[in-house]
């Protein structure tokens, strides 16, 4: 089985470990991962701010691409890519005379694009259609003793109504606790981490995060695992400022959840781009040096 | 980009009930933006039960609630909701749609805010969304793709040089991990990006046959619904 994969701007930089451990993970289960080629960007921060129609446009050319290359299924890890090609897909399929338009753009360049394609988030994908007993069965270390807070964000749950609850998703607690680990009670869950107002408004931003390690923290997770490169960054890359302004002393790791599967899975920290993260997986979880 | 006079003092209600000029102009506008928000009717549906505020992870950080926003908007007060800070907090997780009981498409009204808001000039200066908004356009349009430290050296030096060196360790922390790109590249498809990206500026999204109902220059929730 392969499936073509669109990897955002976000993976290529602050994201790679998320880019790297996907890779790993997919090559570990047997499964094709193609990148699309010459992919462009979906437009998300454009879309977050105000001008929708423009990464509705430029996404359409990925769906295009997408289908071209003769796939079905795009693989979209980043929680804003995810939102926004799911989002264009939809509006498209909805609204003829959008599509029309749009395709007009595209035939500039001679593409076009049937609609053919689904928009998939790799979580999707392993726990839905690989299956976690696959997975399970192909795992070379237990994660027994890993107390885990998984922590999904919002934009892979909401606006969207896909794969999961849009308040209290449960597919990374079924994937890791199948595998060994205890997923922490985290009921802040799917709370915004504060996205780009870490650039625009980081005060507010930085109690967003703190809201959640904090959350974390209390209930006894050793790491945190999360599906969103900002979140991801956001989360771990700020814990200093966090500390910093509110004068706690957070220090906890925060993976991409493909990296934990990957371990899992067997492959290696380089692999999996462990060396990246800010703060070494390894502490204070000793469960996971095995 | 239409500019408003937005002076309510030299143009007051003549007649109470009724909106000033600039107000009726705003209104106008708002209105046509949330044409595109699907459901965006809705708005006179809410029954003020605050949901959307409680809900909402930065209304602690709002000078207005989520839920005062639509009662503002009912009693002709659009030009208040422009100049506060909430349409520009808001982080757009969508709790606040998930939740209304009413089905009110609350982010994408807000956007639909955002959106008046920059067409009618009502934005400080260096504004920061504006300000990244802006700059990722260019990045995208002259690589195809954006690029995430150039996004953010751009935008610091338009809005505040100095928070780039509060910056700093993470920058540097970030270059030794090696998770930024130092030397970007232009995608091959660069030409085709260019042209969809002028030829959109004139792409519409598909608006709402029904239109809000409104009471023309009418306050209150009469006006609306």
């Amino acid at each position: 089985m392969e499936y073509i994969y669109y990897p955002g701007c976000s993976l290529e930089s602050a994201g790679k470990p998320y880019d790297e451990s996907l890779r790993a993970v997919f090559r570990a289960l047997g499964l094709g991962l193609r990148e699309l080629e010459d992919w462009n960007c979906c437009g998300a921060t454009m879309y977050m701010s105000v001008d929708e129609a423009l990464s509705m446009a430029i996404s359409a050319r990925n769906l295009a691409l997408a289908e071209q290359a003769g796939f079905r299924d795009l693989i979209a890890p980043c929680s804003a890519c995810y939102t926004v090609l799911l989002k264009t897909n939809r509006f498209l399929k909805e609204n003829p005379e959008l599509k029309t338009k749009v395709d007009r753009l595209l035939g500039q360049s001679g593409l076009k694009y049937g609609l053919s394609v689904k928009v998939r988030h790799p979580l999707d994908v392993l726990v839905n259609e690989v299956g976690v007993e696959k997975i399970a069965s192909a795992a070379k270390r237990s994660l027994e003793g890993v107390a885990f807070a998984p922590y999904y964000g919002c934009q892979i749950v909401r606006p969207e109504r896909g794969f999961d609850d849009a308040e209290f998703p449960t597919t990374m607690d079924t994937l890791f606790e199948r595998l060994g680990a205890r997923a922490a009670y985290f009921p802040l869950k799917s709370r915004c981490c504060g996205g780009m107002l870490m650039t625009t408004f980081p005060d507010v931003a930085l109690q967003l995060v703190k809201d959640l390690l904090e959350c974390a923290v209390e209930n006894g997770a050793q790491c945190m695992i999360t599906t969103c490169p900002l979140c991801q960054v956001n989360v771990e890359a700020y814990q200093d400022h966090v500390n910093k302004k509110f004068g706690t002393s957070y220090r906890i790791p925060v993976m991409y959840f493909t990296q934990l599967l990957g371990h899992a899975l067997g492959c290696s920290e380089q692999e999996l781009g462990l060396q990246r993260n800010f703060i070494p997986w390894t502490a204070p979880v000793s469960a996971l040096a095995a | 980009m239409a500019t408003v006079s937005v002076s309510p003092m030299k143009d007051h209600a003549p007649v109470p009930g009724t909106l000033p000029a600039s107000e009726r102009e705003l209104r106008q506008t708002f209105l046509k933006e949330a044409e595109v928000v699907p459901g965006g009717g809705r708005i006179s549906q809410c029954l003020q039960c605050g949901t959307c505020t409680g809900s909402c992870p930065v209304s602690y950080a709002m000078d207005l609630s989520p839920r005062m926003l639509i009662a503002l908007f009912r009693a002709g007060k659009i030009e208040e909701i422009l100049r506060s800070r909430t349409i520009w907090i808001c982080a757009s997780c969508y709790m606040c749609t998930t939740r209304c009981p009413q089905n009110i498409k609350i982010t994408d009204l807000l956007y639909a805010l955002k959106r008046t808001a920059i067409d009618t000039g009502l934005y400080p200066e260096k504004f920061p969304v504006y300000v990244l908004s802006k700059n990722f356009a260019r990045i995208v349009n002259r690589y195809g793709r954006n690029q995430e430290m150039i996004l953010l050296l751009l935008y610091y030096l338009r809005r505040n040089p100095f928070d780039l060196l509060r910056l700093m360790p993470l920058g540097i922390k970030m270059l030794r991990t090696g998770r930024i790109t130092i030397f970007p590249k232009k995608i091959k498809g660069i030409a085709a990006i260019r042209a969809i990206l002028k030829a959109s500026e004139e792409l519409e999204l598909p608006r709402e046959k029904e239109k809000v109902p409104y009471t023309e220059g009418a306050v209150g929730y009469r006006a609306v619904g």
